[in-house]
């Protein structure tokens, strides 16, 4: 399906508190708040652009069990059923002395998923492309994109607000 | 404003009433400018010592383990020592990074970075030891269990020397996922100031990130979840590299007090490290209001606790070999005091429990240079535990006929000073080519009355 390009407004802001009160006022009046970029975590954005609390704990879970049964099951087999081994004496399903590489193992592999899902979800990899919005995105500066959902307002109107809200710049983009 | 200047409960974490950007330059002045004059001759200092570790380490392995002052009695010494010495200085960058991330402790934001550099590099150079200690280290790869001809025989899983195996690895993987997880929104500052082949580079290992708010969101879940994870971790690492002597009948080892004492020692250890560094990089570049003095006094706090800690141990230690009644301890500890090594237990006392209990004087926390000797002085007494642990209670074992000394001869001495070559040749690497202070969480505690005691608050509930 392809969609309509839609023309987005771009407002860039200098600190996290009036781009957080532009958004408010935005979602207030009914426009469509798509993205923000900042240099840091901006606390209070997240129920404005409706992002959800994160499912990342369950890849967490999910490598934790990984490891903690595959690493048992390993030193089993390897132990008491592939090629038992008398070393000392001791028997040769030592499950309290299995218990340390398990515990290890279930660090790793909750650790590495975690991450991997990390960077999956986000779409970070090496050599993707990023949209040059404004390269001090990264240093200092705040960027909200809106757009708006019908006719009854203008761009105009928007670059308004925004400008109420103490914007530093603001412009249009079309977007495919 | 006028509420941060006139607060005098307080310093600000950041002085110099910083803006973001002027962050950004401070910190991105290093990679992009090169450092200041003193950094040259350090790394070449640093170059040579590890240049003299390889030329030893060469040397051992071509001759073989001969080149060591072992004998029969004292088969570990100053190899697993250094082994262990290592191991534990890098516990105070996991401490900072992911313990005082899930305390909320905001101070850690300047140092953290570095931390967990140090926590690396620190790992690579312990585990440099056991590799070499293995003699024959080209057949280093049959501590894994990978399917062999030899009927397919798996390595001991019972066997403490293997855990090490395991939970150094991990410990290796997860922090340096950490660190360069932490990393990746700085790398983008860097990529978007730079240009040409200098912007391709930190593209790469930018992974593209555009600072968008989806993407802090799970970025700070993330960095919770793998703090949750690397704290355990940390805790179990040095007491998997206790259980080497803590599971051996030998008198002086064989305590269970030996996980909690070595995860303590650890932290004592790795901090004093860090307090070393940090007055020594903050100097160098020009990083004062950065790393100010409440950092220091902060680092110190918790040397002047662990040290305490590592203290009482010390004292427990020798109430339980004389309240056991077992005659084979109570000669372990006395030989341990009055032995022949006498003198590295004195040194041992002296420096890790004596000496940081100066840091209960304020005067002494805020002269820098103090707090500098002090920390020499721990890493030179933690140094000197590992060895009275490890060659006083071997040299004298069961049988009087075998009892024997040990010294360290030159090629031990050669790989030791080779450890720190590669441990500050690695450091001063970082210094120059990447952000040493996390910009992005730096930026975050500028202003304190509003300062993110809130990490990752909307996101995990």
């Amino acid at each position: 399906m392809k969609q309509r390009p839609v023309r987005t407004e771009v407002g860039v802001f200098g600190d996290e508190h009036t781009l957080l009160a532009a958004a408010k006022d935005c979602q207030h009046r009914g426009i469509d708040i798509v993205e923000a970029h900042s240099p840091y975590p901006i606390h209070g954005i997240d129920p404005i652009l409706g992002i959800r609390s994160s499912r990342l704990p369950y890849w967490t879970l999910v490598g934790g069990t990984l490891g903690l049964t595959l690493s048992l099951w390993f030193q089993y087999w390897s132990s008491a059923s592939d090629y038992p081994l008398n070393v000392g004496g001791k028997p040769f399903n030592s499950l309290p002395a299995f218990i340390p590489v398990t515990f290890e193992m279930l660090i790793l592999f909750a650790g590495l998923l975690t991450v991997a899902g990390f960077l999956l979800t986000s779409r970070l990899f090496p050599g993707r492309k990023t949209h040059p919005i404004d390269s001090r995105i990264t240093n200092d500066r705040f960027v909200l994109i809106v757009q708006r959902k019908d006719a009854s307002m203008t761009q105009g109107d928007i670059q308004t607000i925004l400008q109420h809200h103490g914007v530093l710049e603001c412009w249009s983009e079309m977007n495919e | 404003m006028s509420i941060i200047q006139t607060s005098t409960l307080k310093p600000p974490l950041i002085l110099g009433r910083k803006t973001p950007t002027q962050v950004t330059s401070d910190v991105c002045t290093v990679p992009e400018k090169g450092p200041g004059r003193l950094w040259l001759p350090a790394f070449l200092l640093a170059l040579s010592a590890l240049l003299l570790g390889i030329v030893a380490v060469t040397y051992q392995i071509k001759v073989g383990i001969g080149t060591w002052g072992l004998n029969r009695t004292v088969g570990w010494a100053f190899d697993i020592t250094n082994f262990v010495f290592w191991v534990g200085i890098g516990h105070a960058g996991t401490l900072i990074s992911a313990v005082l991330l899930l305390l909320r402790q905001k101070w850690r934001t300047s140092i953290n970075r570095s931390a967990e550099a140090m926590t690396i590099f620190a790992v690579m150079c312990a585990g440099v030891f056991p590799l070499i200690h293995m003699g024959r280290p080209w057949l280093c790869f049959w501590v894994f269990p990978y399917p062999n001809t030899r009927g397919s025989l798996w390595v001991n899983f019972r066997s403490p020397l293997l855990w090490d195996v395991f939970a150094i690895g991990t410990y290796f993987t997860i922090s340096l996922v950490f660190w360069y997880l932490g990393m990746i929104p700085d790398v983008a500052t860097l990529r978007d100031r730079a240009k040409g082949f200098r912007r391709k580079l930190y593209s790469l290992f930018s992974l593209g990130w555009n600072g968008s708010a989806r993407t802090w969101s799970r970025y700070e879940v993330t960095c919770l979840l793998l703090a949750a994870l690397a704290t355990p971790l940390v805790v179990s690492v040095h007491s998997v590299v206790s259980s080497d002597f803590a599971t051996a009948v030998v008198p002086g080892w064989h305590t269970t007090l030996f996980p909690p004492y070595f995860v303590v020692g650890a932290v004592f250890s790795g901090f004093a490290m860090v307090l070393t560094l940090m007055i020594i990089a903050r100097k160098v570049m020009n990083f004062e209001d950065y790393i100010t003095q409440r950092h220091i006094s902060a680092m110190c706090k918790v040397v002047v606790f662990t040290g305490s800690v590592v203290g009482g141990a010390y004292a427990t230690e020798l109430f339980i070999a004389w309240y056991s009644g077992s005659p084979y301890e109570q000669f372990a500890f006395n030989n341990r005091i009055s032995g022949p090594y006498a003198w590295a237990y004195a040194i041992m006392v002296g420096c890790n429990v004596v000496a940081p209990q100066l840091l209960w004087i304020r005067k002494v926390r805020e002269t820098i240079a103090l707090v500098f000797i002090i920390s020499i002085l721990v890493n030179v007494g933690m140094w000197f535990e590992r060895f009275v642990i490890i060659v006083a209670s071997l040299h004298r074992d069961f049988l009087p006929s075998s009892w024997t000394s040990y010294a360290p001869t030159l090629v031990e001495i050669a790989t030791f000073v080779g450890s720190f070559g590669l441990f500050f040749t690695l450091f001063l690497l970082f210094c120059r080519f990447l952000p040493m202070i996390s910009m992005n969480e730096v930026k975050t505690v500028l202003k304190p009355h509003e300062a993110t005691e809130s990490f990752g608050k909307d996101t995990l509930k």
